[in-house]
């Protein structure tokens, strides 16, 4: 039996190597939530906008996405983005650019649900209030559709949080990373991976937990 | 730009091109190798399944079962694997399971990773497997139990038969996902699609016939899956029951 030792996960050796990265997986989370949510709605209400030549690139879009595993949509994007612009780009500009673009495709899966599920009577009274599509839409249909699927909405950033892992592939230097080179330099990798394991877990468990109460709260008031 | 798609026959030791796009004789070419990294991407994703379909339903059947301890298990188990990603749990199978269970350390990484992966799904299969029992009538399990089953009986007989054919949809999907998560394999150098991809690319340098030909085959995969879990709802499917998709 190994004996475990986690004296040298010391307040200085974790601001020094995981701190950094730490920052960096929840920037990640909150740009591609935000940069998500925002292109998720705009390719739902393109789905669901009745028009062939807007429903048919934004589907091919996120089918596309929802069928290419992660790891591949990131090394496509690492090696497609310096090709189109001409110059290289850093690993963590490349995963921002890269988990925005591929969480819109699953915010909008969701975003079209949201959208599906507020009655027709809704759009038709914001037509017949005189308003426009934008505005209804805007200020109708969009405000309810996104408070019913907040749970939803956030149970994604959750896995969301989770996959940004998955940058391993490109080498961002995220949480993991920085677990990773502090097991490295201490010749800890065993301690270091239990206790990232723990943290994410921490983290994703307290989010789900805070999640499920949402719900219930959303639950009642509906 | 250039297509090279000549590049899958190149010898993977000299990158001369082979006349037949199969190495001969020990030597391989990229195409070989392709295909080789699709077995293993397969061989990853179906034992993987096997073993989140073993531990999934289990959980899943425990969590509605009226012990308390027994729920509390299942439920456990599912939390554990859920919120944790998946890259993790398998450095967990792969770094630090050996380290702390020395009868570990002869297993090959390529169980590690089926286990990690598998069991990371088993708790989205508990999930369903909950979700698929909870939604028949309560009355199905009281009319086994009065009919004088016991309590796994009713189970057998009774509320697994009909609750595996209601969440076939979503294991269809998780299924599918199982095939794009064994991509997070690379990590621990089994040569599966990713890893080959990863490789081939900077070997060859033609990146992007390299990437097209791993997604077209994780494509295929996936699709080949979903037909086949589909032909399978079909044909299991209760007569006279809604949303059958016939």
């Amino acid at each position: 039996m190994l004996n475990l030792d986690f004296g040298f996960l010391t307040a200085e050796v974790l601001s020094a190597y995981v701190l950094k990265g730490f920052l960096f997986s929840v920037q990640l989370t909150f740009v591609a939530m935000l940069g998500g949510i925002v292109l998720g709605t705009l390719l739902a209400l393109m789905r669901l906008s009745g028009h062939a030549w807007l429903m048919m690139p934004a589907a091919a879009y996120v089918n596309t996405m929802r069928s290419i595993p992660l790891v591949m949509v990131i090394l496509w994007f690492f090696l497609l983005i310096p090709l189109l612009t001409g110059r290289p780009l850093g690993a963590e500009m490349s995963a921002l650019i890269t988990f925005t673009l591929f969480e819109a495709a699953y915010y909008s899966e969701i975003m079209r649900a949201g959208i599906q599920s507020i009655p027709r009577g809704q759009i038709a009274a914001g037509y017949a209030l005189g308003m426009t599509y934008a505005q209804t839409m805007r200020l109708v249909v969009l405000p309810q559709a996104f408070r019913n699927m907040l749970p939803v909405l956030l149970t994604q950033t959750i896995i969301l949080f989770q996959d940004t892992s998955l940058v391993y592939a490109i080498g961002a230097y995220d949480l993991l990373k920085g677990f990773e080179l502090v097991g490295k330099n201490f010749n800890r990798p065993v301690e270091t991976y239990l206790v990232a394991a723990l943290i994410y877990f921490v983290i994703s468990f307290s989010l789900s937990t805070l999640v499920k109460r949402l719900q219930a709260r959303i639950s009642i008031i509906r | 730009m250039n297509w090279d798609w000549q590049v899958f026959c190149k010898n993977t030791l000299d990158g001369e091109i082979m006349p037949r796009c199969f190495g001969s004789g020990g030597e391989i070419t990229y195409l070989d190798w392709l295909l080789s990294a699709w077995g293993w991407t397969l061989s990853v994703s179906l034992l993987a399944l096997l073993v989140a379909l073993l531990f999934g339903s289990l959980m899943g059947i425990l969590r509605t079962t009226p012990h308390r301890g027994l729920v509390f298990l299942g439920t456990a188990w599912t939390e554990l694997f859920r919120n944790i990603p998946l890259l993790v749990q398998i450095f967990l199978w792969y770094h630090v399971l050996p380290a702390l269970v020395p009868p570990l350390r002869g297993v090959p990484s390529f169980l590690l990773v089926v286990m990690g992966l598998g069991l990371f799904t088993s708790a989205r299969i508990s999930e369903q497997v909950r979700a698929g029992i909870q939604s028949l009538p309560r009355g199905q399990r009281m009319a086994g139990l009065a009919l004088g089953f016991t309590l796994p009986q009713t189970y057998r007989y009774v509320l697994l038969p009909v609750a595996f054919r209601i969440i076939i949809p979503p294991l269809t999907s998780e299924s599918m996902n199982i095939i794009k998560n064994s991509s997070v394999a690379f990590a621990v150098s089994i040569s599966e699609l990713t890893m080959f991809a990863l490789q081939a690319q900077e070997e060859t340098a033609r990146g992007i016939e390299i990437y097209l030909a791993v997604t077209a085959l994780y494509f295929i995969s996936a699709f080949a899956l979903n037909r086949l879990l589909h032909a399978i709802e079909v044909r299991v499917q209760i007569p006279g029951v809604i949303g059958g998709s016939r």
